[in-house]
């Protein structure tokens, strides 16, 4: 069956070689997920590339979320689709297990070097000896409030820790006659990104360690996993300044003026940027009772498919040279709103001290990156878990077990 | 072609009427039962959408026996069935019985009654989403703080939920199912109903013994097409809970959301192909089921 086509193949591939050498040029292929700011931000990065290399020109194809990944894997493995292909850091495994991607070549993208340059999280990309992918740019989390309500509530600055959030927050939240909340202090939900900042942040915070063996074994279902869990159902339960899912979604409660703070990822910049009468500002999440400082980060990264052979994978280490260089982490950071993925670039002083992204670059400095083996099946452990405590009235320690238990189940069945 | 010529008329007509069938045919063939076949194929294999797929015997069906989230979803997916499709049933043929009575403004009624079916469903679903809301935004609860009662709540609750979720999805559907009855109402013999009335017959007799049972045909259409969209629900629900789907707790998870979710968020493609075959078989029975007992005698 295979033989006639390969060699039809062979013969297409002769004719067109043919036809390049007279050209003198490679076209590569680059696919991404389609989000308006990434493929701006991609646009100027191959526009770039192009002038700097005359010889390569780079076609970029995105897709929307839902269908990428179906594409990508049927399209590799049929030889055609991208040379350079991005996806998503959780996802390196089933690419890697499924030969879409190759390793990157040593001595361009030298171990010791990467190791040295970016943030220690990137380490997850290593297979072996060599690097599968890299990042142009990074994710983490921080506060954001709303500087009118603030002001009315004469709050002068956001608060530095736990004890100081509940307090700001009390002081945020209003009521109606019949009781019932009409703008919380802070939004909570874990259908959101306060998964991540009960798993990464409050669990480390109140001195846990929310998984071992390389995020295979789950590990907050002890004091400190208690003590994150009591503290994060207390903002609704005990101390009333928040309503799970209030107004359906927390980021839609916060722009719209309802919510004094909100926890959210450094991608939720350019969105509240467009949102008309909103005056918000940023501040660090705030550090834990002996004043741990931790956070969450997640990145999206590129890699080179196994497509890419000859002069297409030249020209395609070429371009990842680029898409990794510090001139293309401040072109993400300034069109996208992400942060450059290593230190050097990422924690200049000018970035450090933006109004907007220093809290997120300061953040980057202590985070740590979770790794999932299916990270909605994951948050979904977490958002059973809180709602098993305010539906159904389960206690706070069972809930918690019950979640390690479930979560682990996800985990065991990935790397068995 | 001289095997052709020597054809009679009556196989000439057979061999012209194959010609043209072919067309839907393959297509039939190639785009649902391939599809279909593959998919059957799939329920006893592993597969990550990305690598290749490994045999499984019947692992995966073993796995969603033992699995308690399936039979919390079998569960939802019976109750959206079993309440969905005699309310609707009820509810449009009082309306489609009534509005065959009613001359003045009969089209516009009707016209009303059939919008929400020509409606989006996605669009739908949010915009009763909304209404659901707590306060400060939703309608329902807004309303009902203004009159001083507590609020309700209609989504974030694992008994409420499943019936707030049915209410929009029964509504949307009414509108067919009344032009199907008052069709079938119209397709009734006038004449039995002038003979009911020189017998003096009482409006229930008249109702019981003729309308209902010249309605059989319609009942039955009405019963399996409403039986087999409850039972394949998935927009609303989806649409409703998106923050967290099919929740709180699974509550009003539906089996093809279920699918759905192994499938393109767990991408386990084979456990998610089992549980098709279990949806289609469940359909196929009740379908078989229904036909069974509203034939006629």
């Amino acid at each position: 069956m295979r033989k006639p086509k390969q060699w039809i193949a062979a013969a297409a591939a002769g004719v067109l070689s043919v036809g390049m050498a007279t050209a003198e040029a490679v076209e590569i292929e680059y696919w991404q997920y389609f989000f308006e700011a990434r493929v701006t931000a991609m646009d100027t990065l191959i526009e770039n590339f192009e002038k700097a290399n005359p010889d390569i020109t780079v076609k970029m194809s995105h897709f929307p979320y839902a269908d990428y990944r179906t594409k990508v894997a049927a399209a590799i493995p049929a030889g055609e689709g991208p040379d350079v292909v991005q996806l998503f850091y959780g996802w390196l495994n089933d690419y890697v297990d499924a030969e879409l991607i190759q390793p990157l070549p040593n001595d361009v993208f030298d171990p010791g070097m990467i190791e040295a340059e970016f943030f220690p999280m990137v380490s997850a990309m290593k297979r072996g000896d060599s690097y599968m992918a890299l990042p142009t740019a990074v994710r983490s989390l921080a506060l954001f409030y709303n500087e009118r309500l603030f002001e009315e509530a004469g709050i002068e600055s956001p608060p530095a820790t736990l004890d100081e959030l509940v307090e700001t927050a009390k002081k945020l939240t209003k009521k109606d006659g019949a009781g019932n909340v009409t703008s919380v202090g802070i939004t909570t939900g874990m259908t959101g990104q306060d998964h991540h900042w009960f798993r990464e942040v409050l669990t480390r915070q109140f001195g846990g360690d929310p998984y071992k063996d390389g995020y295979k074994t789950v590990n907050y279902n002890d004091d400190a996993g208690k003590a994150a869990l009591a503290f994060y159902d207390g903002l609704r339960s005990e101390h009333g300044v928040t309503v799970n899912g209030f107004m359906d979604e927390a980021q839609a409660a916060f722009k719209a003026g309802r919510a004094g703070m909100h926890i959210d990822g450094s991608f939720r910049i350019g969105a509240l940027d467009k949102t008309r009468g909103l005056k918000w500002g940023v501040a660090e999440l705030p550090a834990g009772p002996t004043g741990i400082k931790s956070n969450y980060s997640s990145y999206w990264v590129n890699a080179i498919t196994s497509k890419a052979s000859d002069e297409k994978y030249d020209a395609a280490v070429k371009f990842m040279q680029y898409v990794t260089s510090d001139e293309a982490m401040q072109i993400w950071l300034d069109t996208v709103g992400e942060l450059p993925a290593k230190p050097s670039t990422a924690l200049t002083e000018a970035n450090k001290g933006h109004a907007v992204y220093g809290p997120f670059v300061r953040g980057l400095e202590y985070a740590n990156s979770t790794v999932f083996a299916n990270e909605s099946a994951q948050r979904q452990v977490l958002v059973d878990m809180v709602s098993r405590v305010e539906l159904e009235g389960q206690s706070l320690e069972e809930a918690l077990s019950d979640a390690a238990t479930a979560e682990q189940v996800i985990l065991d069945e990935y790397y068995q | 072609m001289s095997a052709y010529r020597n054809l009679s008329i009556a196989q000439k007509q057979i061999v012209w009427a194959w010609a043209f069938l072919a067309v839907p045919v393959l297509f039939y063939v190639s785009i649902r039962f391939y599809p279909t076949a593959n998919a059957f194929l799939l329920a006893f294999q592993e597969w990550n959408l990305l690598g290749t797929r490994r045999w499984a015997g019947i692992d995966n069906f073993v796995k969603l026996w033992h699995d308690p989230v399936f039979w919390i979803v079998f569960k939802n997916t019976m109750l959206y069935l079993i309440i969905g499709t005699p309310i609707s049933l009820l509810i449009s043929f009082i309306v489609a019985y009534h509005l065959d009575k009613v001359r003045f403004m009969h089209g516009f009624i009707r016209a009303l009654y059939f919008l929400p079916f020509l409606t989006s469903t996605v669009a739908m679903a949010w915009v009763w989403r909304w209404f659901y809301q707590p306060v400060p935004i939703g309608l329902f609860n807004n309303f009902l703080a203004s009159l001083g009662i507590s609020q309700i709540a209609f989504l974030n609750s694992t008994s409420n939920a499943l019936p707030a979720i049915l209410a929009p999805a029964v509504w949307a559907g009414l509108g067919f199912q009344i032009i199907i009855f008052m069709a079938g109402l119209r397709a009734i013999p006038q004449t039995y109903y002038e003979a009911a009335r020189i017998d003096g017959v009482s409006w229930w007799t008249t109702l019981w013994e003729i309308t209902l049972p010249l309605l059989k045909p319609t009942i039955v259409f009405i019963v399996v097409f409403s039986s087999i969209g409850f039972l394949r629900i998935f927009d609303q629900v989806f649409n409703m809970t998106t923050n967290n789907p099919g929740g709180p707790l699974n509550s009003t998870k539906p089996l093809v959301l279920m699918i759905y979710d192994t499938a393109f968020n767990g991408y386990n493609m084979g456990y998610a192909a089992a549980q098709t075959v279990v949806l289609f078989t469940v359909l196929l029975l009740v379908s078989l089921l229904q036909l069974r007992i509203l034939r006629d005698r």
